[in-house]
């Protein structure tokens, strides 16, 4: 059958009709199936939803246990029969429980990879790639000026300027889920064995994860009263971005800002934001892990989808791989 | 090559003044010669090298990307040296193959290379250099190093890690050349102080701060004395061991342009004083204005027929240098002494001495200042007796107090395209003037300015314009306005007053660019405060209250 038929945009999500579901939808719908817990791909409201344990136990804390009408756990790489089409799941590099979902039908198998990266995460399984007539690739840093540097440099940069500057409190700016804990991770795995601090909004991601046996080490609540300030000198803080322009950030000792993104490679980025040491380092692709991917997988077509869409588009059209842009909305092109 | 290159990422972000040092001294300590030599210098603006132009960069890259993927890149990012640092692909590090991609060695291979073969080079550079090396090594060759990071603050660090006063390596730095080897080594501990090998340099001229509100109230008048500040430009003429050169107040050698003032040099020594065209008080005619000067000024070279009919002399205010012995530690009044002694041997039509101005009290001399005997000058200078010449802009030692307090040095941050006959040029004209920001100085726009100019003098703030715009919003374009690069104009107004509908919190009534200030640096322009210490004394009400 014509992959268009099989699945297509609308204004809740991409849609299965012979399946009657959709991926990662953005409005409640009867039944979902959900790449990863990004709160811009798992929504709460929809009636049944499938997705990987990892992903509804991250829905569960995020949204409460009556997220939805009724949850189904897809095993990896297991395949499954809905209505008329098969689906199977297959780790995405992404974050914590992160899926690709295929979808099969007469011949005709279209692979949506939801978010993914190729490069090496202690805290999720890596990307598997599996061969498809159409690939739905993410594009959030679907431009050639994205090429993440390697990650133990950057965790490096950190390990310096906790050197260099003693006195002052490092507060790293990383997202709740996925970013924070790889984090933590890559300093464990760099030899830094000081507990680490972390926001409130923080703690039952992190809980989760140790309880996944992810050996993120002594994580302490990052609280501060006038008393315990200095304590914080040369102290590592963990934080969701969004907590650098409270209160809660000016109580530490002459913070540094620090923002673990792959959006931190642009230094314009970096200095409107305020951002003292930019530390790169990406949950999702760079440019070369998106075209490196696409020439392994070798698909009949490409779709592109959250992000810098043209770029990549025009990249497959240059390599001869058919392409096209996939207007999905209410995803977040920014959010990493 | 890459710890200068985080040092760049480090520096462009930090915004904190102490954080900045500790990052240049760390960086100093650790870093070996001759790299640590060459990044002192790309920071200080003292380094050297023939520059890449942007086209040629751009055909770089295009010999392996796609135009339309450089294209989507280049909008997104917005700076061709960082585009080309981000999407360039560099050859898989073969280990082995790398070769020596120091500082040191990369600015020699610069150096060293010919004309043909800079494009391989570059190539060759940027294949083999890592992302961050790569933008550090595009802004080194683009000539761009704007890294909010001024010459006086690498300075202050380079005190700090020898733990010598900041004075001490103004007072050498123009005497010493990249890659600063025998500088490192004293600061290091393990040489002495190092001997200057080039004898006529640059010494950092001593400035003087505005009188202020009740500055004078408790000053005795006779620690004192007073000279009139005369309309020229302050320049440095050195003369030793058979090198002689005439050196702008911001140390740029203007040697090329007044052959007439340095063939007229028949002593050896270093004087400060003011160059200007005309008569000396020696041969009894006339000190011409300003504007006859600027026939003499901004030129390479001059012709025989310029000299004879604005011919230029230097009239003398300080001695530095009385043949090789240094003056600077002696009071200003054996100074004064021995450059009255030195300038009487000199050849009348070329040198003078500046008169002292006898008073008794600041009333007084408030009211010389008032009305000086000659048109030339433009106030007094103060300075105290007991006062060592000592570089940089201390307050205390020397004041000045202009005639006209109506006007400020300031610095043009933003330009507009004019109208009428002018809409091919950008003539109206944004400046703005210093104060403390959360993150140390920032220039705050103070007024703006579209007359007062000559046509020629258009010509040079247009071309200055369109060669340095940093941001364009529709008509208007800011440009490059940093202490230490910058365009300083003297604006003259007939009154200000406190203004809440202006972010500095004050208004100029009539501002004009008087003067093109070709000859001073951004940081030597004005602060808010004197403009604000104008209102409190008194300056006439503007009608913007
Ligand atoms: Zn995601
Ligand atoms: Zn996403």
């Amino acid at each position: 059958m014509r992959p268009e038929t099989l699945l297509y945009p609308t204004p809740k999500g991409l849609f299965c009709e012979a399946g009657g579901f959709y991926i990662d939808p953005v409005h409640p719908v009867d039944k979902a199936l959900i790449t990863h817990g990004h709160a811009d791909h798992a929504r709460s409201g929809h009636g049944e939803v499938l997705a990987t344990r990892e992903t509804l136990e991250i829905m569960t804390i995020r949204y409460g246990a009556d997220f939805c009408r009724q949850s189904q756990e897809a095993a990896l790489g297991e395949t499954m029969t809905i209505g008329d089409v098969t689906v199977s799941f297959h780790p995405a590099g992404h974050v914590l429980g992160s899926a690709q979902i295929a979808v099969s039908r007469a011949g005709t198998k279209i692979v949506v990879s939801g978010d993914y990266k190729r490069r090496r995460d202690p805290t999720c399984l890596p990307f598997e790639p599996v061969s498809c007539d159409v690939f739905i690739t993410e594009a959030t840093f679907g431009l050639p000026v994205f090429h993440h540097p390697p990650d133990a440099d950057e965790v490096g940069k950190l390990l310096t300027s906790l050197r260099q500057f003693p006195e002052r409190a490092h507060l790293v700016g990383a997202y709740a889920l996925g970013k924070a804990q790889r984090v933590i991770m890559l300093l464990r795995e760099a030899g830094y064995h000081e507990p680490i601090y972390i926001h409130g909004a923080l703690v039952k991601l992190c809980d989760y994860y140790l309880s996944k046996g992810i050996a993120l080490g002594e994580l302490r609540p990052a609280t501060v009263t006038a008393k315990e300030k200095p304590a914080f000198a040369g102290a590592v803080v963990i934080g969701p971005p969004s907590a650098f322009a409270d209160k809660w950030a000016r109580r530490f000792p002459d913070p540094i800002p620090i923002f673990a993104s792959g959006w931190m490679l642009v230094r314009q980025r970096a200095k409107q934001r305020g951002v003292e040491l930019p530390i790169i380092i990406s949950d999702h692709c760079d440019w070369a892990e998106l075209t490196d991917t696409i020439r392994e997988i070798r698909p009949g077509q490409v779709w592109v989808t959250h992000g810098r869409e043209e770029a990549l588009v025009r990249w497959c059209e240059l390599e001869g791989i058919k392409a096209r842009p996939l207007h999905l909305v209410g995803y977040d092109d920014e959010g990493e | 090559m890459r710890d200068f290159a985080e040092l760049l990422d480090r520096l462009v972000l930090t915004p904190s003044r102490n954080a900045k040092i500790r990052l240049l001294t760390d960086y100093f300590r650790t870093a070996p010669d001759p790299d640590r030599g060459y990044a002192l210098s790309a920071l200080a603006g003292t380094l050297t090298l023939s520059t890449v132009k942007p086209n040629v960069l751009r055909q770089l890259m295009l010999e392996r990307m796609d135009p339309v993927l450089f294209q989507y890149s280049y909008d997104y990012v917005g700076d061709l040296a960082e585009t080309i640092s981000l999407v360039w692909e560099g050859t898989e590090p073969d280990e082995a193959d790398v070769g020596d991609l120091s500082l040191g060695s990369i600015v020699e291979q610069l150096q060293s290379v010919g004309r043909a073969n800079v494009r391989d080079l570059v190539r060759n550079l940027l294949d083999r250099l890592d992302g961050s090396s790569r933008f550090a090594f595009l802004k080194l060759i683009t000539g761009s190093m704007r890294i909010g990071v001024s010459s006086r603050l690498v300075k202050q660090a380079l005190g700090e890690m020898g733990t010598v006063d900041v004075g001490e390596i103004e007072t050498l730095w123009h005497g010493l050349l990249p890659p600063y080897v025998e500088l490192f080594a004293w600061l290091d501990g393990h040489s002495g102080r190092p001997e200057l090998t080039m004898p006529a340099v640059f010494h950092s001229v001593m400035l003087a701060t505005p009188v202020g509100d009740k500055d004078l109230e408790n000053l005795d008048p006779a620690d004192f004395v007073a000279e009139w500040k005369w309309d020229g430009i302050r320049v440095q003429l050195a003369n030793l061991s058979g090198t002689r050169r005439l050196y702008s107040r911001s140390g740029d050698d203007i040697s090329g342009a007044f052959p007439d003032i340095l063939e007229a040099v028949d002593f050896e020594g270093v004087i400060d004083g003011e160059l200007l065209v005309g008569g000396t008080l020696r041969s009894n005619q006339a000190t011409r204005s300003f504007s006859d000067l600027q026939q003499r000024l901004n030129r390479k070279a001059v012709t025989r027929k310029t000299i004879e009919e604005y011919p230029a002399f230097l009239r003398g205010y300080d001695l530095l240098f009385d043949g090789p012995r240094d003056m600077r530690p002696e009071p200003f009044d054996v100074r004064r002494e021995a450059l009255a002694k030195l300038i009487a041997t000199t050849p009348p039509l070329h040198f003078d001495l500046s008169p002292l101005v006898p008073f008794s009290s600041w009333e007084e001399l408030d009211r010389l200042r008032t009305a000086p005997p000659d048109p030339v000058i433009e106030g007094i200078m103060l300075k105290r007796r007991d006062s060592p010449y000592t570089p940089g802009r201390m307050k205390g030692p020397w004041f000045k107090w202009k005639r006209e307090p109506y006007n400020i040095d300031a610095v043009l941050m933003y330009a507009q395209r004019g109208h009428g006959k002018r809409s091919s040029y950008y003539s109206d004209f944004t400046f703005g003037v210093w104060t403390a920001g959360d993150k140390g100085d920032v220039l705050v726009p103070v007024g703006k300015a579209y007359f007062g100019f000559t046509d020629a003098e258009l010509e040079v703030l247009d071309r200055y314009v369109r060669n340095n715009t940093v941001e364009r919003f529709g008509p208007v374009r800011s440009v490059r306005a940093e202490p230490d690069q910058g365009f300083v104009v003297e604006v003259a107004f007939e009154g200000i007053a406190f203004s809440s509908r202006h972010k500095s919190g004050v208004a100029m009534r009539f501002p004009r660019i008087s003067r093109l200030r070709t000859d001073k640096l951004p940081r030597d322009a004005d602060r808010l405060e004197t403009l604000v210490s104008m209102i409190d004394a008194g300056a006439p009400v503007t009608d913007d209250a």
